[in-house]
């Protein structure tokens, strides 16, 4: 059995957005970027099913520009066999990602796709759900537990209300939430090791595919400001300031 | 212009974010229909049609929609679709579960999360975080949106007495089953809907000191959250958390208690009304939001200001 991950590089989440000038994005010069988050998740628990003898093999895939190259090589370091990255220069939305996987998959014939359940930068929180649509696939979203038992994967949900138990046919697609399993961190020899792993390109124009974006961003802007706040120095104080300044209580 | 607002609910009653995303309809304008969508929601169906502005009340009510799985969801939101210019759904894990999946059958984009509308094109969202507000326009004929329920008023929930019509689901698609939801509920106000939030973080320690917490919310008619710190500590259940990644709630009052503030717990409450941080370290970003501070240990300052609202 094989697992395909996909991967986003985004700015780090440590690291505070800063709005351009001309309103037309983030300001992502020089800045330091790294894998998503929630994908790291998903590399984890692909690792994770290779090493419990669950599958043979995981194959990560990036889309983006050359520099993804780079969070493959960390994605090698942490144990993926071998990568796949789609080159293009456009910010591509979910649906369109959706698509450019969907080829991938096609071609790959994996038994899973693992992806984040959202990525940092945009929070659309959508290409899981979209690929399993085009693939006519199970979906199973926001992913705390994963357990393949007879050709089925039985996943544990975050959701809202509490935590909901869904059976899905394989193949499917689940989108990892963080609390899926605690990410490795990939030690020198595989991180040197991961040089040498396979890594093909492939031109996003190349897949003959739709991926024209439907939406226009027509402006990116800082959020209104927080008034400053006040350090009260009691209890007493600051129960007096919600009651009577505040007027919350 | 017409729009499909997809309700949740627990059968009975209809979740507020509901009500909230009826108003972010009404923003755009038109006439409104509101689905319910599930398995035995009859009683849920009565209260929807009371909602003020409703033009029609839908109903699929079917075995296949137990549990709505989103192969089941996103096959029934594809058949109405094709007879609305926009549909909308909150953005909690129900909404964000097969919205998108209803999207790329339709072959539209979907746009995540809005907290503003524009016009009946155009919207305003938060990305990184809440860093930063784009402003987004849709070319797709059909725009299928999620909203962001803090950024929209509850639309009144009585008054209005829509028709209720009956339609049909779509089969199971076989793919996946439903096999139970475990809620940790209590009798308290839910999170999402509460007027005053008090939320712990790591420095609460453990899961048992939460029971100081418990004991405020108690006093102010409170929902208590938590950080994702203390979620993953296992001091208390996932559907406490407050964040990028868990709830994002704005009530009237948020008191954080020994936690930090980070960049994706800010994302979660930044926009409260009134923000309240006790933080022992006068460093912690919290603080850097918060509307009054109180630099203090948390196992003195928060069993005084229980006893202060006691008088």
């Amino acid at each position: 059995m094989k697992v395909l991950v996909g991967i986003k590089r985004v700015l780090d989440p440590q690291v505070k957005a800063r709005v351009k000038a001309d309103k037309s994005g983030i300001d992502l010069t020089n800045a330091k970027m790294t894998m998503n988050p929630f994908c790291e998740n998903a590399v984890e628990e692909a690792i994770r099913l290779r090493e419990s003898g669950a599958i043979e093999e995981v194959v990560a895939l990036s889309i983006g520009a050359a520099k993804s190259e780079e969070t493959l090589r960390n994605a090698l370091a942490l144990g993926a066999d071998r990568a796949i990255l789609v080159l293009t220069e456009e910010v591509l939305e979910p649906l369109a990602l959706a698509k450019v996987i969907k080829a991938i998959v096609e071609k790959e014939t994996p038994d899973l796709v693992l992806v984040g359940k959202q990525a940092i930068d945009d929070e659309c929180n959508q290409t899981g759900q979209m690929l399993s649509a085009l693939l006519d696939w199970p979906q199973a979203t926001f992913a705390s537990k994963l357990e393949l038992v007879d050709g089925a994967a039985q996943v544990t949900r975050e959701v809202d209300a509490g935590i909901e138990v869904i059976n899905v046919n394989m193949p499917a697609v689940i989108s990892a939430d963080l609390r899926l399993n605690e990410p490795r961190y990939a030690s020198l020899p595989n991180v040197m090791k991961a040089k040498r792993k396979p890594l093909d390109k492939i031109e996003l124009a190349d897949l003959g595919l739709d991926t024209a974006n439907r939406l226009t961003t027509l402006e990116v802007m800082e959020p209104p400001a927080r008034a400053a706040g006040m350090i009260v120095e009691t209890v007493s104080e600051l129960v007096d300031k919600l009651r009577n300044e505040a007027k919350v209580i | 212009m017409s729009i499909l607002v997809i309700a949740e609910h627990d059968n009975v009653n209809l979740v507020a974010a509901t009500l909230h995303t009826v108003t972010a309809a009404q923003q755009i304008g038109g006439e409104i229909d509101l689905l319910i969508a599930g398995h035995s929601c009859e009683a849920a169906t009565q209260v929807a049609s009371q909602i003020m502005g409703i033009n029609r009340v839908l109903v699929a009510n079917d075995a296949s929609l137990e549990g709505l799985l989103a192969e089941n969801m996103a096959n029934l939101v594809v058949t109405l679709a094709q007879d609305y210019t926009h549909v909308l759904c909150a953005a909690t894990t129900f909404g964000k579960n097969f919205m998108p999946r209803a999207a790329a059958l339709l072959d539209v984009s979907q746009i995540s999360e809005i907290s503003e509308v524009i016009s009946a094109d155009t919207f305003v969202r938060p990305v990184y975080a809440g860093n930063a507000l784009a402003k987004i326009q849709s070319r797709d004929s059909i725009k299928l949106i999620t909203v962001r329920i803090t950024k929209f008023d509850a639309a009144t929930a009585i008054g209005g007495s829509a028709p209720i019509e009956t339609v049909s689901a779509s089969p199971d698609s076989g793919l996946s089953r439903f096999i139970g939801l475990s809620s940790s509920k209590t009798e308290r106000v839910e999170l999402t809907s509460a007027a005053i939030v008090i939320s712990g973080g790591r420095g609460m320690q453990n899961g048992e000191n939460f029971q100081m917490l418990e004991s405020v919310a108690d006093k102010l008619g409170a929902a208590v959250g938590a950080s994702r710190a203390a979620v993953d500590a296992g001091f208390v259940p996932n559907d406490y958390q407050v964040g990028q990644t868990g709830k994002v709630i704005a009530p009237d009052l948020y008191i954080a208690v020994g936690l930090s503030g980070a960049i994706q717990h800010l994302a979660g409450m930044k926009d409260s009304k009134t923000i309240v941080a006790i933080n022992k370290d006068s460093e912690a970003p919290i603080f850097q939001v918060a509307d009054y501070g109180l630099v203090a240990d948390l196992f003195e300052a928060v069993p005084a200001l229980d006893e202060a609202l006691s008088d």
